[in-house]
């Protein structure tokens, strides 16, 4: 299965924007029809049909539960990474408020965290947003000064999904728990999970929301990982389904599809992702080398093997992007500016606080295991084309 | 109840001899508008009037709302039919249409401006005690053998008697119950308002110069309200200009085409030129230059398409390619007239008429256009023909060249 997805990525497109989504490989692709087309029964059904399907459900429960080293009774399959982010946060406010009404976050979480965070903060919450270096990342004094008695949650993402930095979750999990034991530990693993083993109960960890389709995965498919004994409220409520925790016909494909999506990650994970690593190295030693731009990933296993983030200062992102699209190539704008003012810059980014040039002229590249040093190296021949063309034409 | 509505148009009335071809053209571009509806409808000229029949099940709403987008209609009015079975049924027959009437659903929002319903139906609902009204019978078949005048007592005596709270006045009554003695016998009062103007098709083709933004496509759509046909032209800037804002023009010239029919969009790949001027040209007259070569390949496309005219969606002053001096060094190329019928609008006026064609939505989605983004900080607003005129010899080594090129490697979309 992967080197038919790989024949068809050198197919006259050569996608780089794998943190944004992915194509979903032959197995899941075989496992989502199977359960879509001929084992399409309810599970809450009491016949046959409605057995089979739980199985499905029942053994991808499993597949992902030892991918992380939890019990299957704590996987909660979700329809992705904003629900399982918005659940965490809203469900565990809402459970735990008693015991105080303080919230702890990074300021360059995704909208899925920071929104339901402003939300809490219009019911009474206090929120901290803890702030990040030039390289996106938090520090630990930050947060063991911001955790207080009144701390009920800790919300911190692994990968941050623009720019790849790594957040010391391991170090974050052990001083929550030294500091305010009862206070929870949500984590953020869209970016990271399938491309990191992460053990919850080893990292501290009490919630960790994943996505389906970041990792080949089916769009609409996701899970929240919750720790036996964690007090959360159901977000979404209806026929009880998932202990009642998680009301709604259960989207069999879509765990189906995950489970496979998640199984076939973790089999070759190691190698891929030093061949991901060379190929994040071969990029940002190639890019620095050429005038003008800044690259803001992290060397090495400080940042993320499978993220890049540069700022080619002097061509708006938005207008490389289309100038790579239209030699085939798919990246994402590191942030979204343009004479409309209604779009501002990436608040990661502002974060990290970068100069205005480089703000507006961010682009992100992101592998997946399928992605080639050929498709790489295309890239960074294309850019070295482009620029300079780029840069004659540009707004005064 | 109501299977039939009378179509009411306004201006056509007016056209001498040349009105059966006026109306001709209303017929048809009803029938146009009805092929999207669901239903099977007819639609037929009697007697100086049109008449759409409704036969079967039918949407009320949607057909309102589709023949709310037809140029030339000024009032549409759902009508009851029934046969005649002698002055007592009719009487029957009316009180049912008045009580059908008093709780008819309201019409969705009117496109044509400033008409008002010659009923209004809010105050009849709230205020049912001080309702006036009139009967005013039509007897088209002479044979029917009682007067008008004799009809008009009857019944209004029978809406007297089955609605107490109701009174007549003949001068200026709440409400207005036409009775139409034809071969069937009509029966209507609320007329829904129609956007007017003249039906497309009756005026020849003009070419729209579409870009993405809010007043282009407003003056397509008034242009296409005088009768016009509409063709657009697009100029797009790949990579400047992503394809999510060509897929918003397409968008555009869809709504337009809601009204105006089917339009031929021309998608120009205006890169080359732009980048061009830009290395060739002093920045501050980039805009007005490239609203110059934009009016010469316009006008290349309307000789194509057999349009006579240009249509922009300038308006004096907005920006600085839009001073007087700008239009008129723009204009300066132009061999055809060139259309520009928010002239005199202001911007909020044009962002009125956006929402109710409901182009506006669409309109303000944040993605750039050609004509933003190299845009100088402090472009030219008083620019000097002869200047322009100077500037360009600049260009004149490749620009023949790169206008034919352009012209040439135009996307054609036909939008419906």
């Amino acid at each position: 299965m992967t080197g038919d997805c790989r024949v068809r990525g050198l197919d006259g497109e050569v996608y780089l924007d794998n943190s944004a989504t992915t194509r979903v490989t032959e197995s899941v692709c075989d496992m989502v029809v199977q359960t879509m087309t001929e084992d399409y029964g309810n599970p809450s059904s009491r016949h046959r049909k409605g057995v089979e399907a739980e199985h499905y459900l029942k053994d991808a429960r499993e597949k992902i539960a030892r991918t992380l080293k939890v019990s299957e009774k704590e996987i909660y399959f979700t329809s992705g990474g904003t629900e399982s982010d918005n659940w965490a946060i809203l469900g565990a406010a809402a459970a735990n408020k008693r015991g105080g009404k303080h919230l702890i976050t990074t300021a360059v979480e995704h909208a899925a965290v920071l929104m339901p965070m402003h939300a809490l903060e219009e019911q009474g919450f206090r929120v901290t947003y803890l702030p990040v270096d030039s390289k996106g990342r938090i520090s630990l004094s930050d947060l063991e000064a911001a955790i207080c008695d009144e701390t009920i949650l800790v919300s911190i993402m692994a990968v941050n999904n623009e720019v790849g930095a790594i957040e010391p979750i391991e170090e974050a999990g052990a001083l929550i728990k030294r500091k305010n034991p009862s206070a929870l530990f949500h984590v953020d693993a869209v970016q990271a999970y399938g491309k990191y083993r992460i053990y919850p109960k080893r990292l501290g960890i009490d919630m960790l929301s994943v996505s389906g389709h970041k990792l080949h995965g089916p769009k609409g498919s996701g899970f929240l990982y919750v720790k036996d004994k964690v007090r959360l409220h159901p977000l979404i409520l209806g026929g009880g389904q998932q202990k009642g925790m998680r009301s709604g016909t259960d989207n069999v494909p879509g765990a189906a599809g995950l489970a496979q999506a998640a199984v076939d990650a973790f089999v070759t994970m190691e190698e891929d992702h030093a061949r991901m690593l060379l190929l994040k190295e071969h990029m940002t030693e190639s890019l620095s080398q050429l005038p003008g731009v800044v690259v803001h990933s992290e060397p090495g296993e400080r940042g993320a093997a499978h993220i890049v983030s540069a700022a080619f200062t002097g061509v708006r992102s938005e207008v490389l992007l289309h100038a790579l699209e239209d030699r085939g190539i798919y990246v994402s704008a590191g942030s979204a500016c343009s004479s409309n003012k209604k779009q501002t810059a990436s608040t990661v980014l502002k974060e990290m606080h970068l100069p205005a040039e480089q703000l507006e002229s961010t682009l992100r590249f992101s592998f997946s295991r399928f992605t080639t040093e050929e498709e790489v190296t295309y890239c960074l021949e294309v850019l070295r084309e482009l620029l300079p063309a780029l840069r004659r034409f540009t707004r005064h | 109840m109501f299977s039939t509505f009378l179509i009411k148009y306004g201006e056509i009335a007016i056209k001498g001899k040349n009105r059966h071809l006026f109306e001709e053209a209303l017929v048809n571009q009803i029938r146009h508008a009805l092929s999207k509806v669901d239903g099977d409808f007819s639609v037929m000229r009697e007697q100086g009037r049109i008449y759409v029949d409704c036969e079967g099940d039918f949407d009320y709403d949607e057909t309102v709302e589709a023949l709310q987008c037809v140029f030339g209609i000024v009032g549409i009015c759902p009508v009851m039919k029934i046969e005649d079975r002698g002055l007592d049924e009719l009487g029957n027959d009316v009180i049912r249409f008045l009580e059908e009437t008093l709780k008819l659903p309201s019409a969705p929002a009117g496109h044509a401006g400033d008409r008002k319903p010659d009923l209004d139906l809010d105050r009849i609902e709230n205020d049912s005690s001080r309702v006036t009204f009139k009967v005013m019978t039509r007897r088209a078949k002479k044979s029917y053998p009682i007067p008008s005048m004799e009809v008009n007592s009857e019944l209004g005596g029978r809406i007297l008697d089955a609605f107490p709270q109701l009174r007549v006045d003949v001068h200026a009554p709440d409400l207005l119950v036409h009775v139409e003695i034809r071969d069937m016998i009509y029966i209507y009062s609320k007329v829904i308002p129609g956007p007017g103007g003249m039906p497309v098709g009756t005026s020849g083709r003009a070419m729209l110069l579409l870009s993405g933004g809010i007043d282009s496509p407003v003056a397509g759509y008034m242009i296409g309200k005088r009768g016009v046909v509409i063709d657009a032209v697009y100029f797009h800037a790949p990579p400047y200009t992503s394809d999510r804002a060509k897929e918003k023009v397409v968008d555009l010239a869809k709504i337009v085409a809601k009204y105006t029919g089917p339009i031929r969009l021309h998608v120009v790949n205006f890169t080359d030129i732009q980048l061009y001027i830009y290395e060739k040209c002093p920045h501050d007259e980039l805009t007005i230059i490239m609203r110059r070569y934009m009016m010469r390949i316009a006008e290349r496309f309307a000789a194509m398409d057999g349009s006579i005219a240009l249509v922009t969606g300038e308006s004096i002053g907005q920006v600085a390619s839009q001073t007087m001096q700008s239009l008129a060094v723009t204009n300066e190329v132009c061999s055809l007239p060139v259309f520009r019928p928010l002239i005199g609008f202001d911007k909020q006026e044009i962002v009125e008429v956006a929402k109710r064609i409901d182009t506006f939505e669409t309109s303000i989605l944040p993605f750039e256009d050609c004509c933003t983004i190299f845009v100088a900080k402090h472009p030219v607003t008083k620019p000097n023909l002869r200047v322009i005129q100077r500037s360009e010899l600049k260009l004149q080594e490749k620009i023949d060249e790169m206008v034919e090129t352009a012209v040439n490697t135009t996307e054609t979309i036909f939008v419906k």
